[in-house]
């Protein structure tokens, strides 16, 4: 079995968010990580594999430095990488990414695409399901269970209140929750050899059955028509108080506030 | 593809198990608002299999036209026959704009119809406007007139974005729930129906439907609740969130929970407050054991009166707290919930 993974490298908010003394946020403070949701599909990934046994292929849109999270992914157990990188791909909307991986993987065989559900930074939920479109195979988004069964794969599928137990024909698209699993560590061997390893690295000219005004800024449908770094309402007050003190405190704002 | 050709406003009117969800109220809320600036009318597309009669109660609630799709194979919410009826409709109808509800359903459909007809899509939108793109005039650049802002957070509610889909039609947003208003509901008030089937005929992106687990809850929607009493990972326990579920009978609150709870297993998903999970904006939110993780905030940041209660002093929740207590949430609920019975009595 031949599985490709979609993961992205995002600026880490966990933990280690950092404000500016105005309330909007220090990106220069942050960390980059593999994002949380992919690293879940990249989990799932490596444990068909071991199941089952499958070649997991890791592929990332970004910049050079982008390889970082390929090697983390190698270091985990995926078996190879691929970096897609170019100038003319920069400024893409969710479309014209989708446009080029789509353009990318068509260079692949696979019966299982996995993606994370969404990204931490744009939170769209999209780019998976339009690679699907765009592939002309099916899609299984929010992924909580994922299983193998001859020639179809078994998806537990997540909604607001039930979840569905759908069966699809291979080859398929999976988007993962970072629900799904508790991703593995990378191990020292591991490490080791994913520092040495090759990384493919793929720009316009090797991606397949794409038109150049589907790529980047110029093929992006959507535009930023302002942006701006929310500021927020800020704090009120802060008091430390014994219980017995604390309790009189919130009841005597509750009263002031006519909530009781 | 001439622009002009794309007319009135559309939004995807979502039911399960037959029953209109909230959101297609609100999309039909505020589509009318955005209809009436551009003089036209609101559509709802309504899709499943026996659902005709629910087109009167969207009537109801100010669509000017329902457009019914109805076919066994939309029984249970799938990608493709969903996909194929939306995008059937767009091709068919070429509405301008396009709305989704931003739920489990709409997140999914949303970006297959977009990528199926070519155009763009925003997502999670809090807020939307008709106005000009560029907003002020750009020299050598055409300034359109009428578009579609749609405003979003990003970056786990960090930052703030408007973005326009100036040359691809229908301009695509889904919209976050409980954000939009619904209109009151207007007795007697009927929407011209029509109904529009494509053919379905299953392909290599059906998929089969095994099994439907239906999430036994009898708890109240966080997201219609006055008041929240919020637990996080600070609780401790599942069974410690008993002094959540004593504070929330006296205040008749309702209890919920960040993403760490879920998480772990303590609470079910839909009791879930955040960028992942719901937006509220009760009157009062009580975040209790809640460090506030921004992802968590985007969720409940436009409460009306935050009270924050945490062991740790520099708790990111006291940035958006009204009312932040320092302290142990083990010694103060029981407290404050015996005194709030007694003031409760008093009155």
């Amino acid at each position: 079995m031949k599985i490709v993974v979609c993961i992205k490298q995002v600026p880490d908010t966990k933990g280690g968010v950092k404000f500016n003394p105005d309330g909007t946020l220090d990106r220069g403070a942050m960390l980059t990580i593999m994002n949380p949701d992919d690293k879940a599909g990249l989990e799932a990934a490596l444990r068909l594999k071991d199941q089952y046994g499958a070649e997991v292929t890791v592929i990332t849109m970004g910049l050079p430095k982008a390889e970082d999270v390929l090697r983390e992914a190698m270091a985990m157990g995926a078996d190879k990488g691929i970096l897609v990188t170019d100038r003319v791909l920069g400024g893409a909307d969710t479309w014209a990414t989708s446009q080029t991986l789509a353009g990318a993987i068509r260079n692949l065989e696979y019966d299982l695409i996995i993606t994370g559900r969404q990204a931490i930074d744009g939170d769209t939920a999209q780019v998976g399901p339009q690679i699907s479109e765009h592939l002309g195979i099916p899609v299984i988004s929010y992924a909580q269970k994922i299983e193998i069964e001859g020639d179809s794969v078994i998806v537990e599928r997540q909604f607001d209140d039930r979840y569905h137990v759908l069966k699809a024909k291979m080859p398929c698209l999976i988007t993962a929750l970072a629900e799904l699993n508790e991703p593995r560590y990378m191990t020292p061997g591991g490490i080791f050899d994913a520092v040495k390893a090759d990384i493919t690295v793929w720009g316009r000219a090797n991606l397949v059955d794409v038109e150049d005004s589907n790529l980047g800024l110029k093929g992006s449908p959507t535009q930023i028509a302002k942006a701006s770094d929310k500021v927020r309402k800020g704090a009120g007050e802060k008091v430390n108080l014994d219980p017995a003190e604390s309790v009189d405190y919130i009841v005597g704002k509750l009263k002031e506030k006519h909530v009781i | 593809m001439s622009l002009e050709e794309y007319k009135g406003v559309y939004v995807f009117a979502q039911q399960v198990d037959n029953e209109i969800s909230g959101i297609a109220l609100e999309l039909i809320g505020k589509g009318k608002s955005l209809a009436n600036d551009l003089g036209t009318e609101v559509t709802a597309v309504l899709v499943g299999s026996g659902v005709k009669g629910l087109a009167d109660e969207l009537g109801a609630y100010g669509a000017d036209r329902v457009i019914v799709v109805d076919d066994p194979e939309l029984k249970e919410y799938r990608t493709e026959p969903y996909a194929h009826a939306l995008a059937s409709v767009i091709k068919q109808y070429k509405p301008e704009i396009f709305l989704v509800g931003a739920t489990a359903i709409g997140r999914d459909l949303g970006p297959r119809v977009s990528a199926r007809i070519h155009t763009g899509l925003t997502a999670d939108c809090t807020q939307l406007d008709i106005g000009d793109f560029p907003l002020a005039p750009v020299p050598g650049k055409e300034q359109k007139h009428n578009q579609l802002l749609m405003t979003r957070p990003a970056f786990g509610g960090n930052t703030i974005a408007t973005i326009a889909c100036p040359d691809f039609r229908p301009q695509m947003a889904t919209v976050r729930p409980g954000v939009m208003q619904k209109l009151p509901r207007e007795e007697g008030r009927k929407a011209v129906v029509e109904e529009f089937n494509p053919g379905f005929t299953p392909d290599n992106k059906y998929v089969e439907i095994l099994k439907v687990v239906k999430a036994v809850t009898d708890t109240v929607d966080i997201m219609d609740a006055k008041i929240l009493v919020s637990g996080g990972r600070g609780v401790g326990s599942p069974e410690n969130f008993k002094l959540l579920d004593d504070l929330a009978e006296v205040l008749g609150a309702t209890v919920s929970c960040s993403r760490a709870v879920v998480d772990a297993g303590w609470k079910p998903k839909d009791l879930q407050v955040g960028q992942t999970g719901k937006t509220v904006r009760p009157n009062v939110y009580f975040a209790i054991g809640i460090s506030g993780a921004i992802q968590h905030l985007a969720g409940m940041e436009e409460s009306d009166i935050i009270v924050a209660i945490n062991k740790d002093e520099t708790a990111p929740i006291f940035d958006v707290a009204d009312y932040g207590i320092v302290g142990d949430l083990n010694k103060i609920l029981p407290l404050l919930t015996e005194k709030l019975k007694v003031e409760m009595a008093a009155k």
